[in-house]
């Protein structure tokens, strides 16, 4: 906090009022404005806030779309490694947007913005849950909500499943992922390890005769 | 070991595996919660899957009603931490020199090899949540309602749990 009060007063002339004053051609030539601390916190607060079911188009929407700090190129660049990466995606985007404009600092406050929400928001749900959870009308409400949560993650499994690319070749390594981890109950980080060692080494044998 | 300790080593070494982010990871948070620890019971976890589709945010918040329901506060705050920070650091570390390596073979590699890992994972999530609720037939009908309607209809996520709601809460399944 205190770096944002910091900031503020060496900048008194970004006011609203100024901004809109400013020529439509300054915005068009710089494309990516510089976003403060707090632009960063609240930027990152509204996207974590207007997702249900993930957020990450929201954060695109808000980052290149209405406050234009990142380019549509520069924004599937820098999301290149956040899917790369294990982890939640929208949070590693957040570590990635903070960092280009404020460093550490900002690699903190943009996911700070994009958790604290929602998690109060949660944390008073789960608090309810413990006082009402063991009604049986919350308990049937929960159960069909449930039942249509599981029927999103296997409509979310076949559109994934549809954009695979050399089905003939990869679609076999999804279900023994299934075998594994639904059926055999294997423990996931061995699953995952040995299971990307040979769709990894197939695909690069792929790659390789192109 | 402390409890808290516990918690956060466990979903920590975890997210080092969430190819497909915390959704994927269903399958092992109930191997690791319900089965190993019995932090949770079955029907304790599928209630707090239910209210974190509910909730908005990111989809990583169900693992910090899981912490929330095992450790109060604390727990909350170590089990999201846990998750977000392994890769955070990491990111943090890489992102400069991405450009160097994005594009490279082995990079493609992994990124064409995890695909369909990460689809078997999302199915096996679908799969868990519908055994630890042991669903009957009825239930099994919306689950397959959901799944045509999402695939075929351009609603809203929102809409289906709001109707998965109200069917729950007139007892239809």
């Amino acid at each position: 906090m205190a770096k944002v009060c910091r900031h503020t007063p060496s900048q008194p002339s970004s006011g609203w009022k100024n901004e809109s004053e400013l020529p439509l051609t300054a915005t068009l030539n710089t494309p990516q404005s510089r976003p403060d601390l707090r632009a960063l916190f609240l930027g990152f607060s509204s996207v974590g806030l207007s997702g249900f079911g993930g957020v990450l188009p929201f954060a695109r929407r808000m980052l290149v779309e209405e406050r234009q700090w990142m380019t549509a190129e520069d924004f599937n660049a820098q999301l290149g490694l956040c899917q790369f990466l294990p982890g939640p995606n929208v949070i590693n985007l957040a570590v990635v947007v903070g960092k280009r404009y404020h460093g550490l600092a900002g690699a903190l406050v943009a996911p700070l913005g994009l958790l604290a929400g929602p998690f109060v928001i949660v944390l008073l749900l789960a608090l309810l849950y413990d006082h009402y959870g063991s009604l049986p009308l919350v308990q049937s409400m929960l159960r069909g909500i449930a039942a249509v949560g599981c029927g999103l993650l296997f409509a979310m499994a076949w559109r994934m499943g549809g954009a695979l690319k050399h089905k003939m070749l990869f679609l076999p390594f999804t279900a023994l992922t299934v075998a594994a981890i639904a059926g055999l109950r294997w423990p996931m980080p061995s699953v995952m390890l040995g299971g990307l060692l040979l769709s990894g080494a197939l695909a690069y044998w792929k790659l390789g005769r192109k | 070991m402390n409890l808290i300790v516990e918690l956060f080593l466990e979903f920590a070494l975890l997210s080092c595996v969430a190819f497909g982010g915390a959704t994927a990871l269903l399958p092992e948070m109930h191997r690791v919660v319900v089965e190993n620890h019995h932090w949770l019971d079955d029907t304790t976890f599928t209630h707090l899957y239910a209210i974190a589709q509910a909730a908005p945010g990111p989809n990583v918040l169900v693992v910090t009603l899981i912490g929330w329901e095992i450790a109060g506060l604390a727990g909350a705050l170590a089990a999201t931490l846990a998750m977000c920070l392994p890769m955070s650091i990491l990111i943090y570390l890489l992102i400069d020199r991405w450009e160097g390596f994005a594009g490279a073979r082995w990079q493609k590699a992994i990124s064409l090899g995890v695909a369909p890992l990460a689809v078997g994972l999302i199915f096996s999530g679908a799969t868990l949540i519908a055994q630890a609720a042991r669903f009957d037939w009825l239930a099994w009908g919306l689950v397959a309602a959901t799944v045509i309607a999402n695939l075929r209809l351009k609603f809203h996520p929102l809409w289906f749990i709001a109707v998965g709601a109200v069917l729950g809460l007139l007892g239809v399944v």
